[in-house]
């Protein structure tokens, strides 16, 4: 008895209850599609959520004033300008190359009849070119502006939008008036497409010096102004390491921070978001491959119920073909093959179908950049024919143990 | 009844026969007991027989004496409780499945009163089921060849249902004989056919028998059929109460059986002919 004889009777088998067959193997179809599409998925939101961190620079660094993590009672001491000159300096940071400052205040904007709330920065020039800002008409914010806390803004497309009513629209040289002062806009920032971080083109910029002294009175005990974030570009992105060491070992002086813990301002490196982003979306796939499997192992179940039917169904001709000489292990291998043929079939069926759904969603989601992986098909294809062995295990078990006299007895 | 029976046997259950005749079927003191929950059921209480090369035999008895449970002990589908069964000289009552299997399947074709064909299964395909199992080559021409031996050369295509009865039954001949076993065994393999189809298929296994020396052991009900063969056993409740010798086997088809109404003749009351209605009431 070879095998090609029992994929034959195995095949015959299924062809003579087609119906059955498809609809067996639908669980087997729905869970692999859900694999891969899923699978697909997941995996489109981690390259994509990895990649807005690429574009945030990967040799910058984020250090902003936050409680310590044991939470000390002594107050908060805010980082500030000074400090920031000081690691500016390479014989104090030598893997710094430039820091950008922002200050952040609350603020209203209004322009003619219509205002926005909305965060305001005050920024350093260099803010343009440590975070790739760039001007869509007008100028950034320069030098010049700072040292003389001139009273002019840089806006996002989206407040142009609001304040004037199209983003489109050249606001330059019109007036806005920020907490009551009056700003003449004279850049409109390059529209950024929204992502991750939501809408970035929410964004009104000032220059620093006017933010700290204008709007604000954010002097500090050293002498200097205070600052909100320090967004700090390494030399590279190898000395990241020791850009934030030399950051650490500064501010836990400048703040006479005496133990790890009280640090009371906090250092946000890229690589690090990127890693718990990626954990955080690395359990959103594997959650989503945990649904998907479920309905895999459903259809199994689907699988077994079936080929339990069909065994009993065809007690006689298990007997039969016991009569005239059929071995447990040709019957065995008679209804695995049923089984195995029925997952894989469904297996590929489903692969074809979450293929359809990628690159359904591809459509709908064009910044994902989906694609179905070998990887994935080969996983499916796999657990298919796994799933059609273990679950056609136990029912052609059945149909191999069955004593020929039983089996040919049997109503 | 058994008026046909040849009265020269030695014993009553061990009949005369040459000695140089090869045993097939050698069968001591086997029982065999159906556990039921509590009960038991004793279905065989010691059947001792041999079938000798060659032979035709035909098994009867009442209804409940054991006759199917022999034939299965016989056909190696069941084993016996206790006792030895040898079969062509080789010990199969204790014999692992996957062996039986095999000897199922070289030595044996069993022939069911119910045919047991496969479904949706053309008629070539099976009379090839055997050819299958036991790995043979030339499966196609050899199952042909089966079908042509029992006039159904036109019919290879035919599915069961495409057949009568009687064609039906000589399928599963077919498929009983392509392995070209040691023996043939039918289980009231005309219970299920007119009698035109039932002398058909006794016409095909005496041939069998004239032709190949096939051994041949029947169940019947039918005393008829078993004029056709050349020794009957008649089992009761479990023991062989009589073994003997026919004494001229009818050769199926050459004796017109009495037609029904030939049979049935004798049965009534003189018949009434003729006369008024009134007379009825
Ligand atoms: N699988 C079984 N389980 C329990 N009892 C059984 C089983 N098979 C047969 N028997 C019992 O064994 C006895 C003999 O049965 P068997 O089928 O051999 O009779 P038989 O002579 O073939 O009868 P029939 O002429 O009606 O076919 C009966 O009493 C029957 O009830
Ligand atoms: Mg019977």
């Amino acid at each position: 008895m070879n095998l090609f004889e029992t994929i034959r009777i195995a095949l015959n088998g299924l062809a003579t209850n087609r119906l059955r067959a498809v609809l067996t193997t639908l669980g087997i179809i729905i869970g692999v599609g859900a694999v891969i599409a899923l699978v697909s998925l997941g995996r489109g939101v981690e390259n994509y959520i990895s990649g807005q961190f690429e574009a945030l620079g990967s040799n910058v660094l984020f250090v902003f004033s936050a409680p310590p993590a044991t939470g000390s009672e002594n107050g908060i001491q805010p980082i500030t300008t000074v400090e920031a000159e000081d690691l500016a300096n390479p014989t104090i940071a030598p893997s710094i190359q430039q820091i950008a400052l922002e200050y952040q205040i609350g603020g209203t904007v209004i322009a003619g009849s219509k205002r926005t709330v909305i965060p305001i920065s005050g920024v350093t020039p260099n803010f343009s070119e440590v975070r790739n800002w760039v001007t869509r008409e007008g100028a950034f914010i320069t030098q010049s502006d700072l040292d003389s806390s001139s009273r002019v803004a840089v806006l996002g497309t989206t407040i142009v939008d609001r304040l004037f009513g199209s983003k489109d629209l050249n606001p330059i040289g019109q007036q806005v008036r920020i907490n009551g002062f009056v700003f003449n806009v004279i850049g409109v920032l390059e529209e950024r497409a929204s992502g991750f971080f939501g809408d970035e083109n929410d964004v009104v910029f000032i220059p620093l010096t006017t933010a700290q002294t204008r709007l604000s009175k954010s002097r500090t005990r050293d002498g200097g102004y205070q600052v909100s974030v320090f967004h700090v570009q390494a030399r590279s992105k190898e000395v990241m390491d020791s850009a934030v060491n030399e950051i650490n070992a500064y501010l836990s002086t400048a703040h006479n921070i005496e133990f790890r813990g009280e640090e009371d301002f906090q250092i946000i490196n890229q690589a690090d978001l990127l890693t718990s982003l990626g954990r955080i979306t690395g359990v959103l796939t594997a959650f989503l491959a945990l649904i998907a499997s479920i309905s895999l192992l459903v259809g199994g179940i689907g699988i077994m119920n079936i080929m339990l039917v069909s065994v009993t169904e065809r007690t006689r001709e298990i007997g039969l073909r016991k009569a005239v000489g059929a071995r447990g292990l040709d019957i065995m291998s008679q209804f695995l093959i049923e089984s195995v043929v029925l997952s894989i079939l469904g297996g590929l069926i489903g692969v074809a179908l979450g293929w359809v759904g990628t690159l359904i969603g591809g459509v709908l989601a064009p910044d994902l950049e989906l694609s179905v992986t070998l990887d994935a098909i080969l996983l499916a294809t796999i657990v298919s024919s796994a799933v059609g062995i273990i679950f056609g295990l136990y029912p052609a078990g059945r149909a191999a143990r069955m004593r020929p006299i039983d089996a040919l007895r049997f109503e | 009844m058994f008026n046909w029976f040849s009265k020269n046997g030695k014993h009553k259950t061990e009949p005369e026969r040459p000695t140089e005749r090869r045993v097939v079927i050698d069968v001591q003191d086997v029982t065999k007991v159906y556990k039921m929950g509590e009960v038991e059921v004793h279905a065989l209480r010691g059947v001792s027989l041999q079938i000798y090369e060659g032979e035709v035999v035909s098994i009867m008895g009442p209804s409940g004496s054991g006759k199917s449970t022999l034939m299965n002990i016989l056909g190696c589908l069941d084993q016996p409780s206790s006792g030895i069964y040898r079969l062509d000289g080789v010990d199969v009552s204790v014999m692992p499945e996957q062996d039986l299997a095999r000897i199922r399947n070289k030595k044996i074709g069993f022939v069911f009163q119910s045919f047991n064909l496969l479904k949706r299964t053309s008629a070539l395909r099976q009379v090839e089921l055997p050819l299958i199992y036991g790995g043979t080559s030339g499966r196609g021409k050899k199952a042909r060849a089966a079908l042509e031996a029992v006039g159904l050369g036109q019919r290879l295509d035919h599915l069961p249902s495409e057949l009568s009865g009687g064609q039906q039954q000589r399928v599963a001949i077919a498929r009983a004989l392509v392995n070209e076993p040691a023996m043939i065994l039918a289980d009231e393999p005309t219970g299920n056919l007119d009698s035109r189809s039932g002398t058909e298929v006794m016409q095909i296994f005496q041939s069998l028998n004239r032709e190949k020396g096939m051994t041949t052991v029947f169940v019947t009900h039918d005393p008829w059929i078993a004029r056709h063969t050349q020794r009957v056993i008649m089992l009761r409740d479990g023991i062989i109460i009589a073994d003997r010798e026919v004494a001229n086997p009818l050769i199926a088809g050459e004796v017109e059986r009495p037609s029904e109404a030939e049979e049935l003749e004798g049965l009534f009351r003189d018949a009434y002919y003729g006369g008024k209605k009134e007379e009825y009431n």
